[in-house]
Parts: C-alpha cells; structure tokens; sequence
C-alpha cells in the first residue's frame, strides 16, 4: 500500500495537483531520501514515455486516415480504379491546353530518348540482370583482323543472312534436339557447332520466352545422331553449397568453368532459377550446368550486372516441362526422350570433360 | 517568401496532429516517394510503409522545440524515404545495385538514428503494455491514452468506486513499469 500512496503522491506532484504545503513537504522528503527521488526522476520519464507513446499512435491513426480518404478522393493511385469519370472529365476540361502543349512536349521527348535506347541499348529486359547472350556484331568488329581464317572456312549461315547472337546449348536426345536459352535466339534461324568446329543447320522448334527456354532440332545431312548421351537431366532440386561446373562456349571455343550452388531461388526470388557462384561471360547463355556426377542441374542463363561471379540458371526440371508442352501441342515430336541415366558418376573431373564435350553445342543464331 | 511561410505553418500543424496539415502534405508528397519506390523493387503497400515513416520522423523533428527545417519539406521527406528505403532492401536481401536518384537530398542520419531510437522504445511499451493482460491495458489505456476521467473508468470497469479503480490503475502501473523498464536497460 505504501507504495501506491508513494506513487500517487509522485503522480500528483509531477502534475502539478498538489497543494504548496504538501508539495514543500514533499520536495524536503525527495533531498532527503534519495529513494524517492529517484522514484521522481524515473516516473517522469516513464510519464514522457507514455506521452510519446501516445502521440505516435495518434499521428499512426491520423496518417492511416489520411491515406485512406485521399485514396478514395482518387489524389493517390495504387493502382486500382481510376478515380471516378465526372472528375476526369471536368479535369481534362480545366487543364485541356495545358495538356495539349505538355503532350506534344512530352512526345517529342519520348521519341528522342526511345532513339536514344534503341541506340543504346541490348535487348536484355532487366538492367541489373545480363543475359549471357553475345552480340556477334560486336564480336566480329573485334575480331576483324581475323577475318581471312575466318572466311576461309564456308559458314552454314545463308549468304544473305547476318549474325545477330550467340550462346551456347547442349543435346537433350540423341536424334539431334539441343535445349538452349530463349534470349540466345534472337533471329530467325540458327546453327550450331561442336566442340570440334563443325557447322550444323538447325531448326527452331520451340520458344518458351517466360521460361527462358527454347529447343532447337538439327536438320543437317551430315549429323550423325549420338548413340547415347552421357549425362542425365535431373528431375529433382539440387543442394545449396552443390558443387558445380559449366561448359560453354563464351569465346569460339569450349570453355569449362566451376562453381557452386550458392541459393535456391534466382534473382528477386525467381523459383524458376537457381544462383549460382562461377564466373560466366556473355556467350555462357544456354550452357549446361552438373553437379559432380554429371548430372545435369540447370541451365545457365543470366547473370548480375556490377556483382562479380553472382550467375543464376534455370532449373533442369524446367528442361521436362517444355518438352511436356513441345510433345502436346505437337505429336510429331512424341518421341523425344531425355536422358535419365548418367555414366559419369565417380569419373574424375577431366573424363567427365571428356566425355561430355561433344554434346555441348555453340549456338550461333542469325536473322536477314 | 509565401512558400516559406506556408511550409511552416504545414510543420506547425502537423506537430499537433493537425489532419487538414497532414492531408495537405501527404498529396503533396506521396506520390513521388511511391514511384520512388515503385521504380525501386517496391510494392504500393511497401510505399506507404516507408512514407508514414518518414512523416512519423517529420512529426518527431517538428515537435522538438528547436525545431528548424533547413530544405524543403520535400527534399526532407523524399531523404528520409530514401535511407529507409535502402536500408530495407538491404534488410530483404534484394540486392540492387543502384537506387535512382532525381531528387536532391539531404543529410537525415542523425534524425533517422533518433528515429530508430524511439521506434525501439515504442516497441518495448507495445510489448509491455500487452504482456500486461487484462483488465490492467485496458484500464491503463482509458487513463493514460484516453485521458479518460477515474469516475468515468471506475463506472465502465465497474469498480465500486474511484479510489478502488485509482488504486488498480496505480498496481497495474507498477508491474507496466517493471515490465517496460527491464526491456529498456536490456536495450540500453
């Protein structure tokens, strides 16, 4: 009890409530008992505590009230109904000039800088992302003073046609289909080369744009089908901290990389990807990414622009679900297998190489 | 200087919780501080998260006695946002790299920090003031935030009479008191 009476009397001192004679009697109680002077001290704080306590949750409810009745005036916009027509209307009539001359200001801008981005820009969607994809033209400028080797050789590519883009793919059955990325195809044709240099013609049988897939088929005479393939494509999701490695083609030659699995999910959460930690060039697009056992886990496709070694692949099981949709909306195609069964497990890294290399194709895609 | 006058008269209104004040400066500056971070990674909901939080920290600022605002309130706001907003994502693990920035901006450290500070104290009253259970919230709630009257709560919690809701009132803030400053010293 004589705590309540206490902290009453401090209450009422603190509000001033007190009579003079009893608050002189009181402040001669707080020098002389630094106990309850104390008390005073920490009572006043916690007082102000309380106030401000108070204040937020009112200043809380007032800014949600705010937001609410200026949302339903239509003075925000989340993105839900536009605010009603009759408003609209009388707006348009009270700004209709001001309008008019800000449209044809703002059209001239508009067109001026989509020159400028057409101009400037590649044609990856996200600027914080690069697609792996190689821009040939740039290629060939600088590789131009290779120009004679080059000529030498007789390309595939139709006379009139030019090289658009580059990536890499590898074989997903043996009669000649080669899963690669969707950005990598960029024209309207493709071909693709082995790890040796030979050119093949290739069809473009399906694009899957929202998964980043597509499946090309080779249509050459002069391709023998593979008698079987070495690696199988993973059904399951792989391991974090999984190592990995990469063959593809960033340059004209194959180029082995390894890695680890460094997240579940890829950029911005995406569940369709993995991240991973290898460094990728552009050019690495469409390449396959195994786990130790040769197992095929994924599918480079992009990496982070400006964070080094951070690359993210589609996962292998996206590769059975564009088959699924190929097979469907074509029966033509019915026989298509992929690979389940792998016989690298236990080989050491360079047989494993050795054995895969072949199946891993360079992608050249061209357009008129 | 019209404007200058008219923005303070704004700040004067929105320190005391002034609706028609507060109205009047979230139309002006919502807008840019959603597209800021709409463009960012954000959500509308994430929106206007960020931005009640920078007009809790102009309400915080503005009540101080030495209160001066050096910019505009939309340069103030629009800083307050930006920070708050990096530091989210930083939080979230969306990674970006870069935050576009077309407004100017103001240094707003020290405010955040004191900011953050009370945010952390708020949060040990909220936690204290419901560990308490009931009656005692909500007695102490009627008294303290509602400024209710003790004859008033005595007759709504149904107490005999007003010294017996006072003397409630006063047990269950001592044990609020416990509650609050045992967190507090931990934070400290």
């Amino acid at each position: 009890m004589d705590d309540i009476l206490l902290l009453d009397a401090v209450e009422r001192y603190l509000n001033g409530e007190m009579a003079p004679q009893e608050r002189e009697h009181f402040e001669n109680l707080r020098k002389s008992t630094p106990e309850v002077d104390q008390l005073v001290v920490e009572h006043n704080m916690f007082l102000h505590q309380m106030d401000a306590y108070v204040a937020h949750t009112n200043i809380k409810h007032t800014l949600h009230n705010a937001h609410t009745y200026l949302l339903e005036r239509g003075d925000l916009n989340e993105g839900g109904e536009i605010p009603t027509r009759g408003k609209l209307i009388q707006f348009w009539n009270k700004y209709k000039r001001v309008t008019a001359i800000a449209a044809s200001v703002g059209g001239v801008i508009a067109l001026f800088i989509s020159g400028l981005t057409v101009y400037f820009s590649s044609a990856v969607n996200d600027p914080k992302l690069q697609q792996l994809g190689k821009d040939l033209e740039e290629v060939k400028k600088s590789q131009q003073y290779q120009g004679s080797i080059i000529n030498e050789v007789k390309s595939k590519i139709p006379v009139n046609a030019r090289l658009l883009s580059g990536g890499s793919g590898f074989l997903i059955d043996t009669k000649g289909y080669i899963i690669t990325n969707a950005h990598v195809l960029r024209g309207t044709g493709a071909i693709v080369i082995n790890s040796k240099g030979k050119e093949f013609k290739s069809s473009i049988v399906h694009i899957d744009e929202q998964k980043d897939l597509a499946i090309l088929k080779i249509t050459d005479d002069e391709y023998n089908p593979a008698k079987s393939i070495p690696y199988s494509i993973q059904k399951s999701n792989a391991d974090l901290g999984e190592e990995i490695f990469t063959l593809g083609y960033p340059r004209n030659e194959i180029v082995y990389g390894m890695g680890y699995l460094s997240a579940k999910s890829g950029f911005n959460g995406d569940s369709l990807s993995y991240q991973i930690q290898i460094s990728a060039n552009p050019g690495n697009s469409g390449a396959p990414v195994f786990n130790q056992n040769g197992d095929i886990i994924g599918i480079l496709s992009t990496r982070q622009a400006q964070a080094d070694g951070v690359a993210f692949a589609v996962k292998s099981r996206n590769i059975y679900a564009v088959v699924n949709d190929l097979k469907k909306s074509d029966t033509s195609f019915e026989k298509l297998k992929l690979p389940t069964r792998s016989t690298l497990k236990g080989e050491n890294r360079k047989v494993q190489i050795s054995k895969v290399e072949d199946y891993v194709y360079y992608v050249k895609a061209y357009g008129k | 200087m019209k404007g200058d006058t008219n923005e303070q008269a704004l700040l004067k209104g929105l320190a005391h919780n002034d609706s028609k004040a507060i109205e009047t400066i979230y139309k002006e500056n919502f807008n840019m501080v959603q597209s800021f971070i709409l463009n960012n990674n954000g959500s509308y909901d994430e929106a206007r998260d960020i931005f009640q939080e920078a007009m809790i920290a102009l309400y915080e600022k503005a009540q101080t006695e030495s209160f001066v605002l050096t910019c505009q309130i939309k340069t103030y706001i629009y800083s307050i946002c930006r920070r708050l907003w990096l530091k989210r994502l930083q939080q979230l693990g969306r990674y970006t790299t870069q935050v576009d920035s077309m407004e100017e901006t103001v240094a707003v450290s020290e405010d955040l920090e004191a900011h953050e500070k009370r945010n952390v104290e708020f949060a040990i009253m909220d936690r204290a003031l419901n560990s308490l259970g009931e009656p005692c919230k909500s007695l102490l709630e009627g008294y303290y935030l509602k400024k209710m009257d003790m004859n008033a709560l005595a007759r709504e919690f149904g107490y005999t009479n007003a010294d017996n809701a006072k003397n409630q009132k006063y047990k269950c803030l001592m044990r609020l008191k416990k509650l609050f400053f045992s967190q507090y010293n931990i934070g400290e």
